[in-house]
């Protein structure tokens, strides 16, 4: 079961916080269709936040088709935003762990290469270049 | 969740005022708290926080006004049990054992739950037969929290419960309270000069200022109805009554501002300043530091302080 860190000092809302590590463990299929997420007695217990936070997060998911509440069983994850080609076995992983072993030989520390990824993504996705085909 | 507007409010003050022989402690409060609110009531120290919990609780009758709990005015039997107090000071009897005073709550509330109570002080390694009066402060705060939860109240009265806890245990017992909020809807009003600890936490605000209730109402609306701008020092000529307080720092400007009336058409904002909604801490922080108390409709020659004017 899917446990949330919150952070109090980040600057994101809290609600904000559980609804994105709820995604993020979608996306890496930590939770899949028909996990149950942790009820907000639970959540609140470990993290001394306000209960109805937790349930302001969990309507924002419902929302967004990605939950849905059972009455008097829980809230369960209905879809998934896993994708196969990011799986852990995948090549594209495997790709991405070649790639950063090699910076760190290169004597790039771990700041130095999340930057230089985020600074490649916003210039791949932010100015409309399109992936190019092989041809 | 009921709606919130058909219930009977948890606290309900209609002209509240109590003086002591030193003057008033607290005057002219009218404000509402709202059943399952999970309720902050911050303010400086000797502002009244205290003084309203106590009010609530029974321990002092009112001077003036009324304070009415779960709709009736006056403290009854039937209220006593549905309200848990737990005071700064902690009274407890200090040659009973833990065992003994868990016992003793069984003894005197009917609705009593003995596994609540009883987790709450074994999460602390109590040990069962140490004395109240061999116990440490945070020791005893715990053991009267055990007894506030055994007695599975609809409203928790905490005045100042987390100050003698270690950061581990205040996250433990917050942590305790929060599911016994999740789990029973139970009210929980609690005050607290350590802000950080109550963000995140509470979701209705009641700022005592000065025996007066500065701001009152539910967090997100309060914090909604304010702005933190930056901006260049020389162009901060902002609405007077709107500004709660307003510093600069070299050629840098920071004010908070009421926005529930907009500023459109009055003050127009530049591409120079920066606005953001406040977190909990700037917006108390903000009023707190704020040595005037600029209501909207006040002007400087009625800004005195003697005690009626703040609780106006």
């Amino acid at each position: 079961m899917i446990e949330y860190r919150i952070e109090r000092r980040s600057g994101v809302s809290t609600y904000q916080q559980i609804v994105q590590q709820t995604k993020q463990a979608l996306r890496l299929g930590l939770l899949q269709p028909g996990d149950k997420l942790p009820t907000a007695r639970e959540v609140v217990e470990l993290t001394a936040i306000n209960p109805n936070t937790v349930l302001k997060a969990y309507r924002e998911l419902e929302r967004e088709g990605l939950v849905e509440p059972r009455p008097g069983l829980g809230t369960f994850v209905r879809r998934s935003l896993a994708r196969p080609e990011a799986a852990a076995d995948g090549p594209l992983r495997a790709d991405l762990v070649g790639w950063v072993d090699r910076a760190r030989e290169a004597g790039l520390e771990r700041e130095d290469i999340s930057a230089l990824m985020a600074s490649v993504l916003e210039q791949r996705f932010d100015t409309g270049v399109s992936p190019a085909t092989p041809n | 969740m009921d709606d919130p507007t058909t219930m009977t409010p948890a606290l309900e003050a209609v002209g509240l005022g109590r003086r002591y022989r030193g003057g008033w402690a607290l005057r002219g409060c009218d404000f509402t708290v709202p059943t399952g609110r999970i309720c902050g009531v911050v303010g400086p120290n000797g502002a009244g926080k205290s003084t309203l919990l106590a009010l609530a609780a029974r321990q002092l009758t009112p001077t003036e006004g009324e304070l009415r709990v779960f709709g009736e005015a006056a403290g009854s039997p039937g209220q006593r049990a549905r309200v848990a107090y737990v005071a700064q000071d902690k009274p407890l009897y200090p040659g009973l054992t833990v065992t003994e005073t868990l016992r003793m709550g069984r003894e005197l509330n009917p609705g009593w739950d003995q596994e609540a109570a009883q987790r709450v002080v074994d999460q602390g390694e109590l040990r069962p037969k140490a004395r109240i009066g061999s116990l440490s402060g945070g020791q005893r705060t715990r053991v009267s929290l055990a007894l506030a939860l055994g007695k599975v109240p609809d409203l928790l009265l905490l005045d100042e419960p987390m100050a003698d806890l270690d950061p581990l245990a205040r996250h433990q017992l917050m942590g305790t309270l929060m599911s016994a909020a999740a789990e029973r809807g139970t009210t929980i009003v609690v005050s607290s000069h350590i802000l950080p600890e109550l963000d995140g936490v509470i979701d209705h605000v009641l700022l005592v200022q000065r025996g007066g209730i500065r701001l009152a109402g539910d967090l997100d609306e309060v914090l909604d109805g304010h702005r933190l701008l930056t901006g260049p020092a020389e162009d901060a000529e902002l609405p007077a009554d709107l500004v709660v307080e307003r510093r600069v720092g070299g050629r840098q400007a920071t004010a908070l501002v009421r926005t529930a009336e907009p500023l459109e058409g009055r003050w127009e904002p530049d591409g120079r300043w920066e606005s953001e909604r406040p977190s909990l801490e700037e917006l108390l922080l903000g009023y707190l530091r704020a040595p005037a108390d600029p209501r909207p409709g006040t002007t400087p020659a009625d800004d005195h302080h003697t005690d009626h004017e703040a609780a106006a």
